[in-house]
């Protein structure tokens, strides 16, 4: 009685031996490493390497584990010293094209990545870093959209030669667009029709005069959606990949969020900086011809088709509606010094469309002034007069969108410019540095907004790691011995079970790669707890059957088989709570439940086989007089 | 068959004494929840939170003071955990929105030690400042920043209860589908009794109620659950075992007999609750008391609420054995 036939054994053996080998990684430390990574023009070969191996050498600096990846090319060094040296050798080696990140990565041997077994995922609140839940202003997408499809509307008739008397948009009524006469209506509702697809046209009239009500059409409000949301996406990740993050996470949350994780980064100010602004640039025409008059325009007679800006020195400049081109149109920016005079410059490289509109803008306004302007979008809360916060009708404060707009430079054009040309009139190397890191990396297609931040400091992250080392180790121990005391022999049993239930529980988490955050730690801390609970189940049952005056092997018997159903009663209901925990939380709560839900899937195992097996093997098949329970 | 137990305790006939008590506690508890209400944390008001350590101890005053120089006049300065620790928290209500507020609370505290932060060291992970030209660890570290939204603290409210009623639902129809709805009723009666009071002392002490706190809570439905089915189970068992007796006294036996894993059990979670009490850092404190509280609370509701709840609805032999003959016929169908 009591006996496992050989197969049993064989399927604990062929759990316990990988759950040890998966969960091995977690013993080794980290080496620090640098991660090279190339930015939009340039890539990274045998010959980069080379490059980076033969600098480093020069420099005295000893690395290891050369990997090249995907993205990059990996490298390890022995301590953090020669990690940061090295950083150092290698930006000035590679220069503003390539982007090297300090990072940590597991020093596991060789031999293990041939099982792909590697250490635990921990989350931000563990590792320290950034977490950023941003939401993408879709209206303010469509009307940007808008805006420009204004400006196309008015150079699409211009070119036709069809006469308007004036083209406007407001948030609710669309784009109007009022003619002289009805003959010229039907011209440009043609000109619509065919190449403004996006739009549907109403016939209406405006003071008298014929006019048509443009509204985008639901298919192109879906699309601007879509796919403002992915251009976001996407200029975020050139931007953080300029911030030199290693493993950054960039992912879509719902309808219109982004979520951005930013693990171990250690400046967090700059990081929210780069990524939170909402900056582009507007290339706009100066009104030469009514800029004698600033004093009138000041005074509210602005100019039609004018508008008043205000440069960084806060003195006013007129500037001509319509935008030439945009910061879309810039495929290349990189920050210099203008060897004329030594001041600090960004040098602009252009898209074809942003190339051929500069060619023919610039070639018709030689001896006239650009002007660069910088379009920064803030949002606020409103407040009333006296200063009193403003909510709607849910009580919560009404949000006011504001445009900092603000002309850079409005450099005279000297020549007709095309492709590449230069801005001057930035203050230092820095700014210089942060306006094209923001014109390369990309400009949002819509407005963003930070709606949840959790940042970890450095510091905590390392702290937290050990608090929820020290709380599992303490409470398993304690643990441990209350079972060791209180059931002897059956007690060394639950604690192999429970041991090994640790185990199973980070060679699961380690192989899967989830998530481990500090509420995991104490998911993990809790399942422990918990999980004894089926092998107290288990010998209460054996000591009432003994109670009852069975035999030790049959008492062990029917307390295993009597206590199975419980077991898995109570587990499945505790199983419920967890899953339910897991499809509603967010970050840290999520570590929660798939810790919980795998340590209740583990300790079943662990608990019902792996501690019957070794009973079996101390009691099964002989006579026993006596339990020691 | 008689079996002999370890204990023989008469729990069902102080089934009104304890239903009187826990009476109390809940309309105590649904006061105060109706009076004081819960504090929440800024994952459900939104706001911000900035939790700063200092090299030397630091007067909370002389915090404040800088803060409300910078306009910050109703943020809320405590310590947490230490006198060298700082937590600042800032409602909504700003005119700037949150990402910027918790840059200038940093840079105006930093400022006031006239530091200015250069970078992080990697081996003590302490940031470092330039003081008067000189590298050295910065007097203020930053530690933890969040902020939530207006739109993300509602969603994250209303997802929260949606999830505790989730569960609940879930935990009814297993419970229902597994043993009989008396049971599920009487199981959900206790598990709305563990949360409410749960949050009632959270109310009464005006702790501070965030996400992590709302996950214990999900975990101590999951905890009192299996606390509740491991009796229920015997209830079931001894139903079908023991024809003569009457519900009470087969309830009585079955409590008396599972009482022994009721208590050690609770014991051993709660050996690491406590472990996790005192070991797991200040964030995870109101999480362990939550825990903590919600594992005595549900071990008292599984002996003295669950099952006489059962018993009031009106259990009978009959109800059970119904489930006992598809069971069996189950059994038969099986190879």
């Amino acid at each position: 009685m009591n006996k496992y036939p050989l197969w049993k054994y064989l399927i604990i053996l062929a759990v316990v031996i990988p759950g040890f080998l998966y969960a091995l990684p977690n013993l080794y430390g980290e080496d620090p490493a640098l991660q090279i990574s190339a930015t939009r023009s340039a890539v990274i070969d045998a010959s980069t390497e080379q490059q980076i191996k033969s600098a480093l050498t020069d420099s005295g600096i000893s690395f290891h584990g050369v990997e090249r990846e995907e993205s990059g090319i990996q490298l390890r060094f022995k301590n953090t010293d020669d990690q940061l040296k090295a950083k150092e050798v290698v930006e000035n080696e590679l220069g503003e094209k390539y982007t090297v990140a300090l990072n940590l990565v597991p020093a596991t041997p060789a031999w293990m990545d041939l099982f792909d077994a590697r250490p635990m995922y921990l989350g931000l609140d563990l590792r320290g870093g950034v977490h950023f839940l941003m939401e993408v202003d879709i209206d303010g997408a469509i009307s940007n959209t808008e805006k420009r499809l204004v400006s196309d509307l008015r150079s699409g008739m211009r070119e036709k030669k069809i006469r308007y008397l004036s083209v406007t948009s407001s948030r609710d009524s669309g784009i109007q667009v009022v003619f002289p006469d009805q003959e010229r209506l039907a011209q440009g509702l043609i000109t619509v029709e065919d190449d403004f697809t996006s739009l549907s046209a109403k016939e209406t009239e405006r003071d008298g005069k014929p006019a048509l009500i443009l509204h985008l059409t639901e298919a192109a409000k879906r699309e601007i959606k879509d796919t403002s949301v992915k251009q976001n996406m996407t200029a975020l990740r050139n931007r953080i990949n300029e911030l030199g993050v290693a493993e950054p996470i960039v992912q879509q949350q719902g309808d219109n969020r982004i979520v951005v994780q930013l693990p171990g980064i250690q400046d967090t100010a700059r990081a929210k900086e780069i990524i939170g602004r909402t900056a582009t640039l507007e290339i706009m025409m100066v009104d030469e011809k009514n800029s004698g008059n600033i004093q009138a325009a000041l005074e509210g007679r602005v100019p039609v088709g004018s508008r008043l800006y205000r440069d960084r020195r806060n003195a006013p400049i007129l500037l001509k509606k319509g935008i030439i081109y945009s910061g879309n149109n810039i495929i290349d920016a990189s920050a210099g010094i203008d060897s004329r005079n030594g001041s600090s410059v960004v040098h602009i490289t252009l898209d074809a469309r942003g190339a051929s509109i500069n060619q023919r803008i610039t070639g018709d306004n030689i001896g006239n002034r650009m002007a660069v302007v910088y379009v920064e979008q803030k949002s606020s809360i409103k407040k009333d007069d006296q200063g009193n916060v403003v909510v709607d009708e849910n009580g919560r404060p009404v949000k006011v969108k504001s445009r900092i707009e603000e002309v850079i430079t409005a450099p005279v054009i000297r020549d007709q410019l095309g492709k590449r040309f230069q801005i001057e009139g930035l203050d230092s190397i820095k700014e210089a540095r942060d306006l094209s890191l923001l014109l390369r990396a990309g400009a949002l297609a819509a407005p963003i907004e930070i709606v949840e931040e959790r940042t970890i400091g450095p510091s905590l992250g390392k702290e937290n790691i050990r608090t929820g080392f020290l709380s599992v180790m303490y409470g398993l121990t304690a643990v441990l011995i209350f079972m060791l005391f209180y059931y002897r022999v059956f007690g060394i049993v639950a604690d192999i079970a429970l041991v090994l239930n640790l185990v199973l529980m980070v060679a699961v988490l380690s192989l899967f790669q989830a998530t481990l955050t500090l509420p995991g730690v104490a998911g993990i801390l809790l399942t422990v707890g918990m999980a004894v609970d089926a092998n107290v189940l288990i010998f209460e049952r054996i000591k009432e059957e003994l109670r009852n005056g069975v035999t030790p092997q049959a008492a062990i018997h029917a307390g295993y088989d009597k206590a199975l159903s419980t077991i898995v009663d109570a587990n499945i209901t505790t199983l419920i709570a967890a899953i339910v925990l897991f499809n509603f939380g967010t970050g840290p709560i999520k570590g929660f439940a798939i810790t919980l839900s795998i340590g209740i899937l583990t300790s079943m195992f662990t608990s019902i086989m792996v501690s019957r097996g070794i009973i079996n093997l101390i009691y099964g098949g002989r006579q026993v007089k006596k339990l020691a329970i | 068959m008689a079996t002999r137990n370890k204990f023989n305790i008469d729990f069902l006939s102080k089934r009104k004494l304890a239903m009187s008590f826990s009476l109390l506690l809940v309309v105590i508890s649904l006061s105060s929840l109706a009076i004081r209400g819960l504090s929440f944390g800024i994952d459900f008001t939104g706001g911000t939170l900035v939790e700063v350590s200092y090299q030397e101890t630091v007067a909370i005053e002389d915090v404040r003071g800088t803060l409300s120089a910078e306009g910050f006049t109703d943020a809320i300065v405590q310590y947490f955990g230490t006198a060298k620790e700082v937590m600042i928290r800032v409602p909504l209500e700003g005119e700037e929105m949150g990402a910027q507020v918790s840059e200038k609370i940093m840079l105006a505290l930093h400022n006031e030690q006239d530091e200015l932060v250069t970078d992080v060291n990697p081996v003590s992970k302490e940031q470092t400042c330039s003081i008067n030209g000189q590298r050295q660890v910065c007097q203020v570290q930053m530690r933890r920043v969040e902020f939530v939204g207006p739109q993300v603290g509602d969603e994250l409210a209303n997802q929260g209860g949606l999830a505790m009623l989730y569960a609940l639902f879930g935990i009814l129809a297993y419970v229902a589908f597994r043993f009989e709805w008396r049971f599920a009723v009487g199981s959900v009666i206790a598990l709305v009794h563990d949360v409410v009071i749960t949050l009632g002392v959270f109310s009464v002490f005006q702790m501070e109620f965030t996400l992590t706190v709302l996950a214990a809570l999900l975990a101590v439905i999951g905890y009192s659950l299996n606390d509740t089915i491991v009796v229920f189970d015997r209830i079931r068992e001894n139903f079908r075992k023991l024809r003569k007796e009457t519900p009470q006294a087969i309830m009585n036996r079955s409590i008396n007999q599972t009482l022994p894993r009721t208590i050690l059990t609770s014991l051993t979670t709660l050996l690491v609750l406590i472990s996790l009490f005192f070991f797991g850092g200040d964030i995870i404190h109101n999480f362990s008391v939550a825990l903590i509280l919600g594992v005595v609370i549900g071990t008292y509701s599984s002996i003295f609420i669950a099952s006489p709840s059962v018993l009031m609805l009106g259990i009978s032999r009959e109800n059970l054995l119904q489930v006992k003959q598809e069971g069996g016929e189950q059994k038969t169908t099986a190879p």
